[in-house]
């Protein structure tokens, strides 16, 4: 059942033009292009290898692209000029091996980015990073370090950080491939209520049943560059090309509906 | 017997407080000069990077009691520069013992994962602030260890700054058990190396046992549970 | 030029003395190797007292100032030796005091390199029905040898510079020894130690050179990955 919300189309909150990007031999991004207005959610699927990741990471230029132009609203992060962490701090990046700071707690976690970056003054700061990780349903965990917490928990924690900037956008890089199955879910439902609330999101994921059910619009890529795009139901029932159909049949296969 | 207690007497009076002065002066210093180092041996540029590996070979690679002898003796004969004794084995020995803490920090940092700096770059932190604020502090505690090491090496090394004459404990040693060979007798000079080996015993262990105890301190509370959380 | 001919003078006799360096080093770590196994094993498979002795003996060598050790062998033992009727030239003592003491790092190198060796190996060894001696000898020892290497190499490159200490014990012409004489008969005593620091450093560095090939000749793929996580000198 579609159950998504119809958002108002909301301006531009991001342009990639034309992207490339090589490794040695390797043309792993061959000019990509999109475009993400606010409140979409947009899923990326594709085979490993073929530059998903990459293409995020170009996003917020943890890789520089070698080609190829990157917009944040009006702001243009492949320019030199541009500060980028000015840039990076209004989006957030989920990772796939969720990254937290080791030696700090869930609540440090969440709040360092706010109080060293946005200056934020601590009190103020503890109290966002709270409200985020009630947000993501770990507020119990506030002290926790996160050695002593699930992987389910952790990325939900790592969830809370990216959300406690404010961010325009939020990148999710694979954010459930490395966990258990039986904690996949929980992860999901926080991606599914921020979906929902009207986060813009771009998710590079296999979780079909995420995608389907929030998604305004599936992105097949292979081979470095973009194959179809569309809304989920159309490009499940009815692909234009016929690897599109093939890899959906073949996730549908070990992922289920 | 007598003699057992006069020699610990002297050595723990006369020789004992230059040896741990020296020690800690050669510690802060290795520790003041081998982070900058280690922090520009890892994200400098490419020459410096190269400087630094340079000067880590080097201070690495030449025997200690060389460098004591360069800079005491060389220095004075050669340029007419002539250091305090203390000054010159300070010099020599904490050269090599920066050298050699870079390299611990060094290890440290690499340590961390990578995916730590890249988290704390997609929130928007510079460089600077990704070292000062998550690079560094998990840096420090991986780097305890081998501090450890290093602590105990620096201890033994500054024997051998008796060798230009600085009175530390070996030196005094050596003072008293030659006297003690013509007074008492070949066989007693045993005894007394026996005896400042073990003041050197039990100054190793006794930091060894406050480093531990600063490494539990320290200890990220979840690394040694990490073994049972998944459940 | 001044320099060739200070050179020229120089360099030979530096030379010859950094070959009873050598030997020094060659005898030492060769004795540490011997000694070292032995105390490791005791320490593993040996009775209580036995291991008792083997954790004394290596506490004791590395918690105390080599230079303390060595004078101990030259000037502490003789008098008891000529008791016994024993006499012991500087080398001899030189290369005991060097190698009991290498002998206590060697053996913690062994002792972490059986350890790392997984237990696996050893539960296998016995259910396809080897003794423990046979096991020990055909598929722990063999693994064993080639994790130690790396640790090894590091006590060869330690061994070298350490043989400096030789120089307390007078009577021994090895480089430093000699350096030190040839340094103090010049003015020119800050360069006759630069030669002097730049040879070790040339010796340092092809040992390590040739080290790491060798090092790479016997590497088995899948064999020591990890490090071994002991304490290393300097």
């Amino acid at each position: 059942m579609d159950t998504r919300e119809h958002h108002a189309l909301g301006d531009i909150v991001l342009r990639v033009e034309n992207v490339h990007k090589t490794y040695g031999e390797n043309h792993v991004l061959r000019g990509v292009s999109l475009i993400m207005r606010r409140g979409e959610t947009k899923v990326i699927i594709g085979p490993s290898g073929t530059g998903k990741s990459t293409l995020l990471r170009c996003i917020n230029q943890l890789t520089t692209p070698d080609e190829g132009k990157v917009w944040l609203g009006d702001c243009e992060m492949t320019s030199p000029k541009e500060d980028i962490n000015c840039a990076r701090a209004r989006i957030g990046f989920v990772f796939q091996s969720f990254n937290l700071f080791t030696h700090l707690t869930a609540l440090s976690n969440v709040r360092i980015a706010p109080m060293k970056v946005s200056k934020m003054p601590k009190a103020e700061a503890t109290q966002l990073a709270m409200m985020e990780l009630e947000r993501v349903g770990l507020a119990d965990k506030a002290d926790a370090y996160p050695a002593e917490l699930s992987g389910g928990q952790q990325q939900r924690v790592s969830i809370a950080r990216a959300l406690a900037m404010s961010p325009q956008l939020i990148l999710f890089d694979e954010p459930t491939s490395a966990l258990d199955p039986e904690l996949i879910g929980e992860v999901l439902t926080v991606m599914i209520d921020l979906a929902r609330d009207g986060m813009t999101m771009l998710a590079v994921t296999h979780e079909m049943g995420f995608a389907r059910v929030v998604a305004d619009e599936i992105i097949f890529m292979e081979g470095g560059s973009i194959l179809e795009q569309g809304p989920p139901d159309e490009l499940v029932r009815n692909p234009k090309h016929v690897r599109t159909g093939e890899f959906l049949n073949k996730i549908t296969e070990l992922y289920g509906e | 017997m007598d003699l057992i207690w006069q020699s610990l007497q002297l050595m723990v009076e006369r020789g004992l407080p230059t040896t741990i002065l020296l020690t800690l002066a050669l510690l802060g210093m290795g520790l003041l000069m081998g982070y900058p180092i280690a922090f520009l041996q890892v994200y400098g540029p490419r020459p410096v990077r190269w400087l630094c590996r340079g000067y880590e070979q080097v201070f690495r690679g030449i025997p200690a009691i060389v460098l004591i002898l360069l800079f005491h003796s060389g220095l004075s004969r050669t340029f007419g520069i002539l250091l305090p004794a203390f000054a010159s084995g300070l010099l020599a020995l904490g050269l090599r013992s920066s050298a050699y803490q870079s390299q611990i920090f060094r290890g440290a940092i690499q340590s961390v994962s990578e995916g730590q700096m890249e988290a704390a770059r997609s929130m928007g932190m510079s460089k600077v602030q990704a070292i000062r604020y998550v690079i560094l502090p998990q840096a420090f505690r991986l780097s305890i260890p081998p501090w450890t090491n290093e602590f105990s090496s620096v201890l033994k090394d500054t024997s051998l700054a008796s060798a230009i004459g600085v009175h530390e404990l070996m030196k005094q040693t050596t003072l008293i058990y030659t006297r003690a060979s013509y007074t008492e007798g070949a066989r007693w000079v045993l005894v007394i190396l026996i005896l400042v080996a073990l003041i050197y015993w039990i100054m190793t262990a006794l930091g060894n046992a406050g480093l531990g105890y600063l490494e539990k301190r320290t200890r990220i509370p979840g690394f040694e549970m990490k073994g049972q959380v998944e459940r | 030029m001044g320099v060739i001919d200070f050179l020229g003078d120089l360099l030979p006799k530096l030379l010859q003395a950094a070959v009873v360096t050598l030997e020094l080093t060659a005898g030492s770590i060769a004795l540490g190797f011997v000694v070292g196994i032995l105390l490791s094993f005791g320490r593993v498979y040996g009775p209580r007292p036995v291991r008792w002795f083997a954790s004394g003996y290596i506490a004791f060598f590395r918690g105390t100032p080599l230079l303390t050790q060595l004078l101990l062998v030259y000037f502490g033992l003789p008098p008891y030796l000529a008791m016994i009727g024993i006499r012991i030239s500087p080398m001899v003592a030189a290369i005991i005091g060097l190698g009991l003491n290498s002998a206590a790092y060697q053996a913690e190198y062994f002792r972490g390199a059986v350890q790392s060796i997984p237990s696996g190996q050893m539960m296998a060894a016995r259910s396809i029905g080897l003794s423990r001696l046979k096991a020990i000898r055909y598929v722990i020892l063999p693994q064993a040898l080639r994790l130690v290497i790396p640790s090894w190499s590091n006590e060869l490159i330690y061994s070298i510079k350490y043989s400096s200490l030789a120089y307390f014990l007078t009577g021994i012409q090895e480089l430093m020894f000699v350096g030190r004489k040839e340094a103090l008969r010049t003015a020119n005593t800050f360069q006759v130690y630069i030669v002097v620091a730049l040879i070790y450093l040339a010796i340092v560095l092809i040992v390590s050179r040739l080290l790491s090939m060798l090092e790479e000749h016997s590497r088995i793929p899948g064999l020591g990955i990890g490090r071994i996580q002991t304490d290393h000198r300097r």
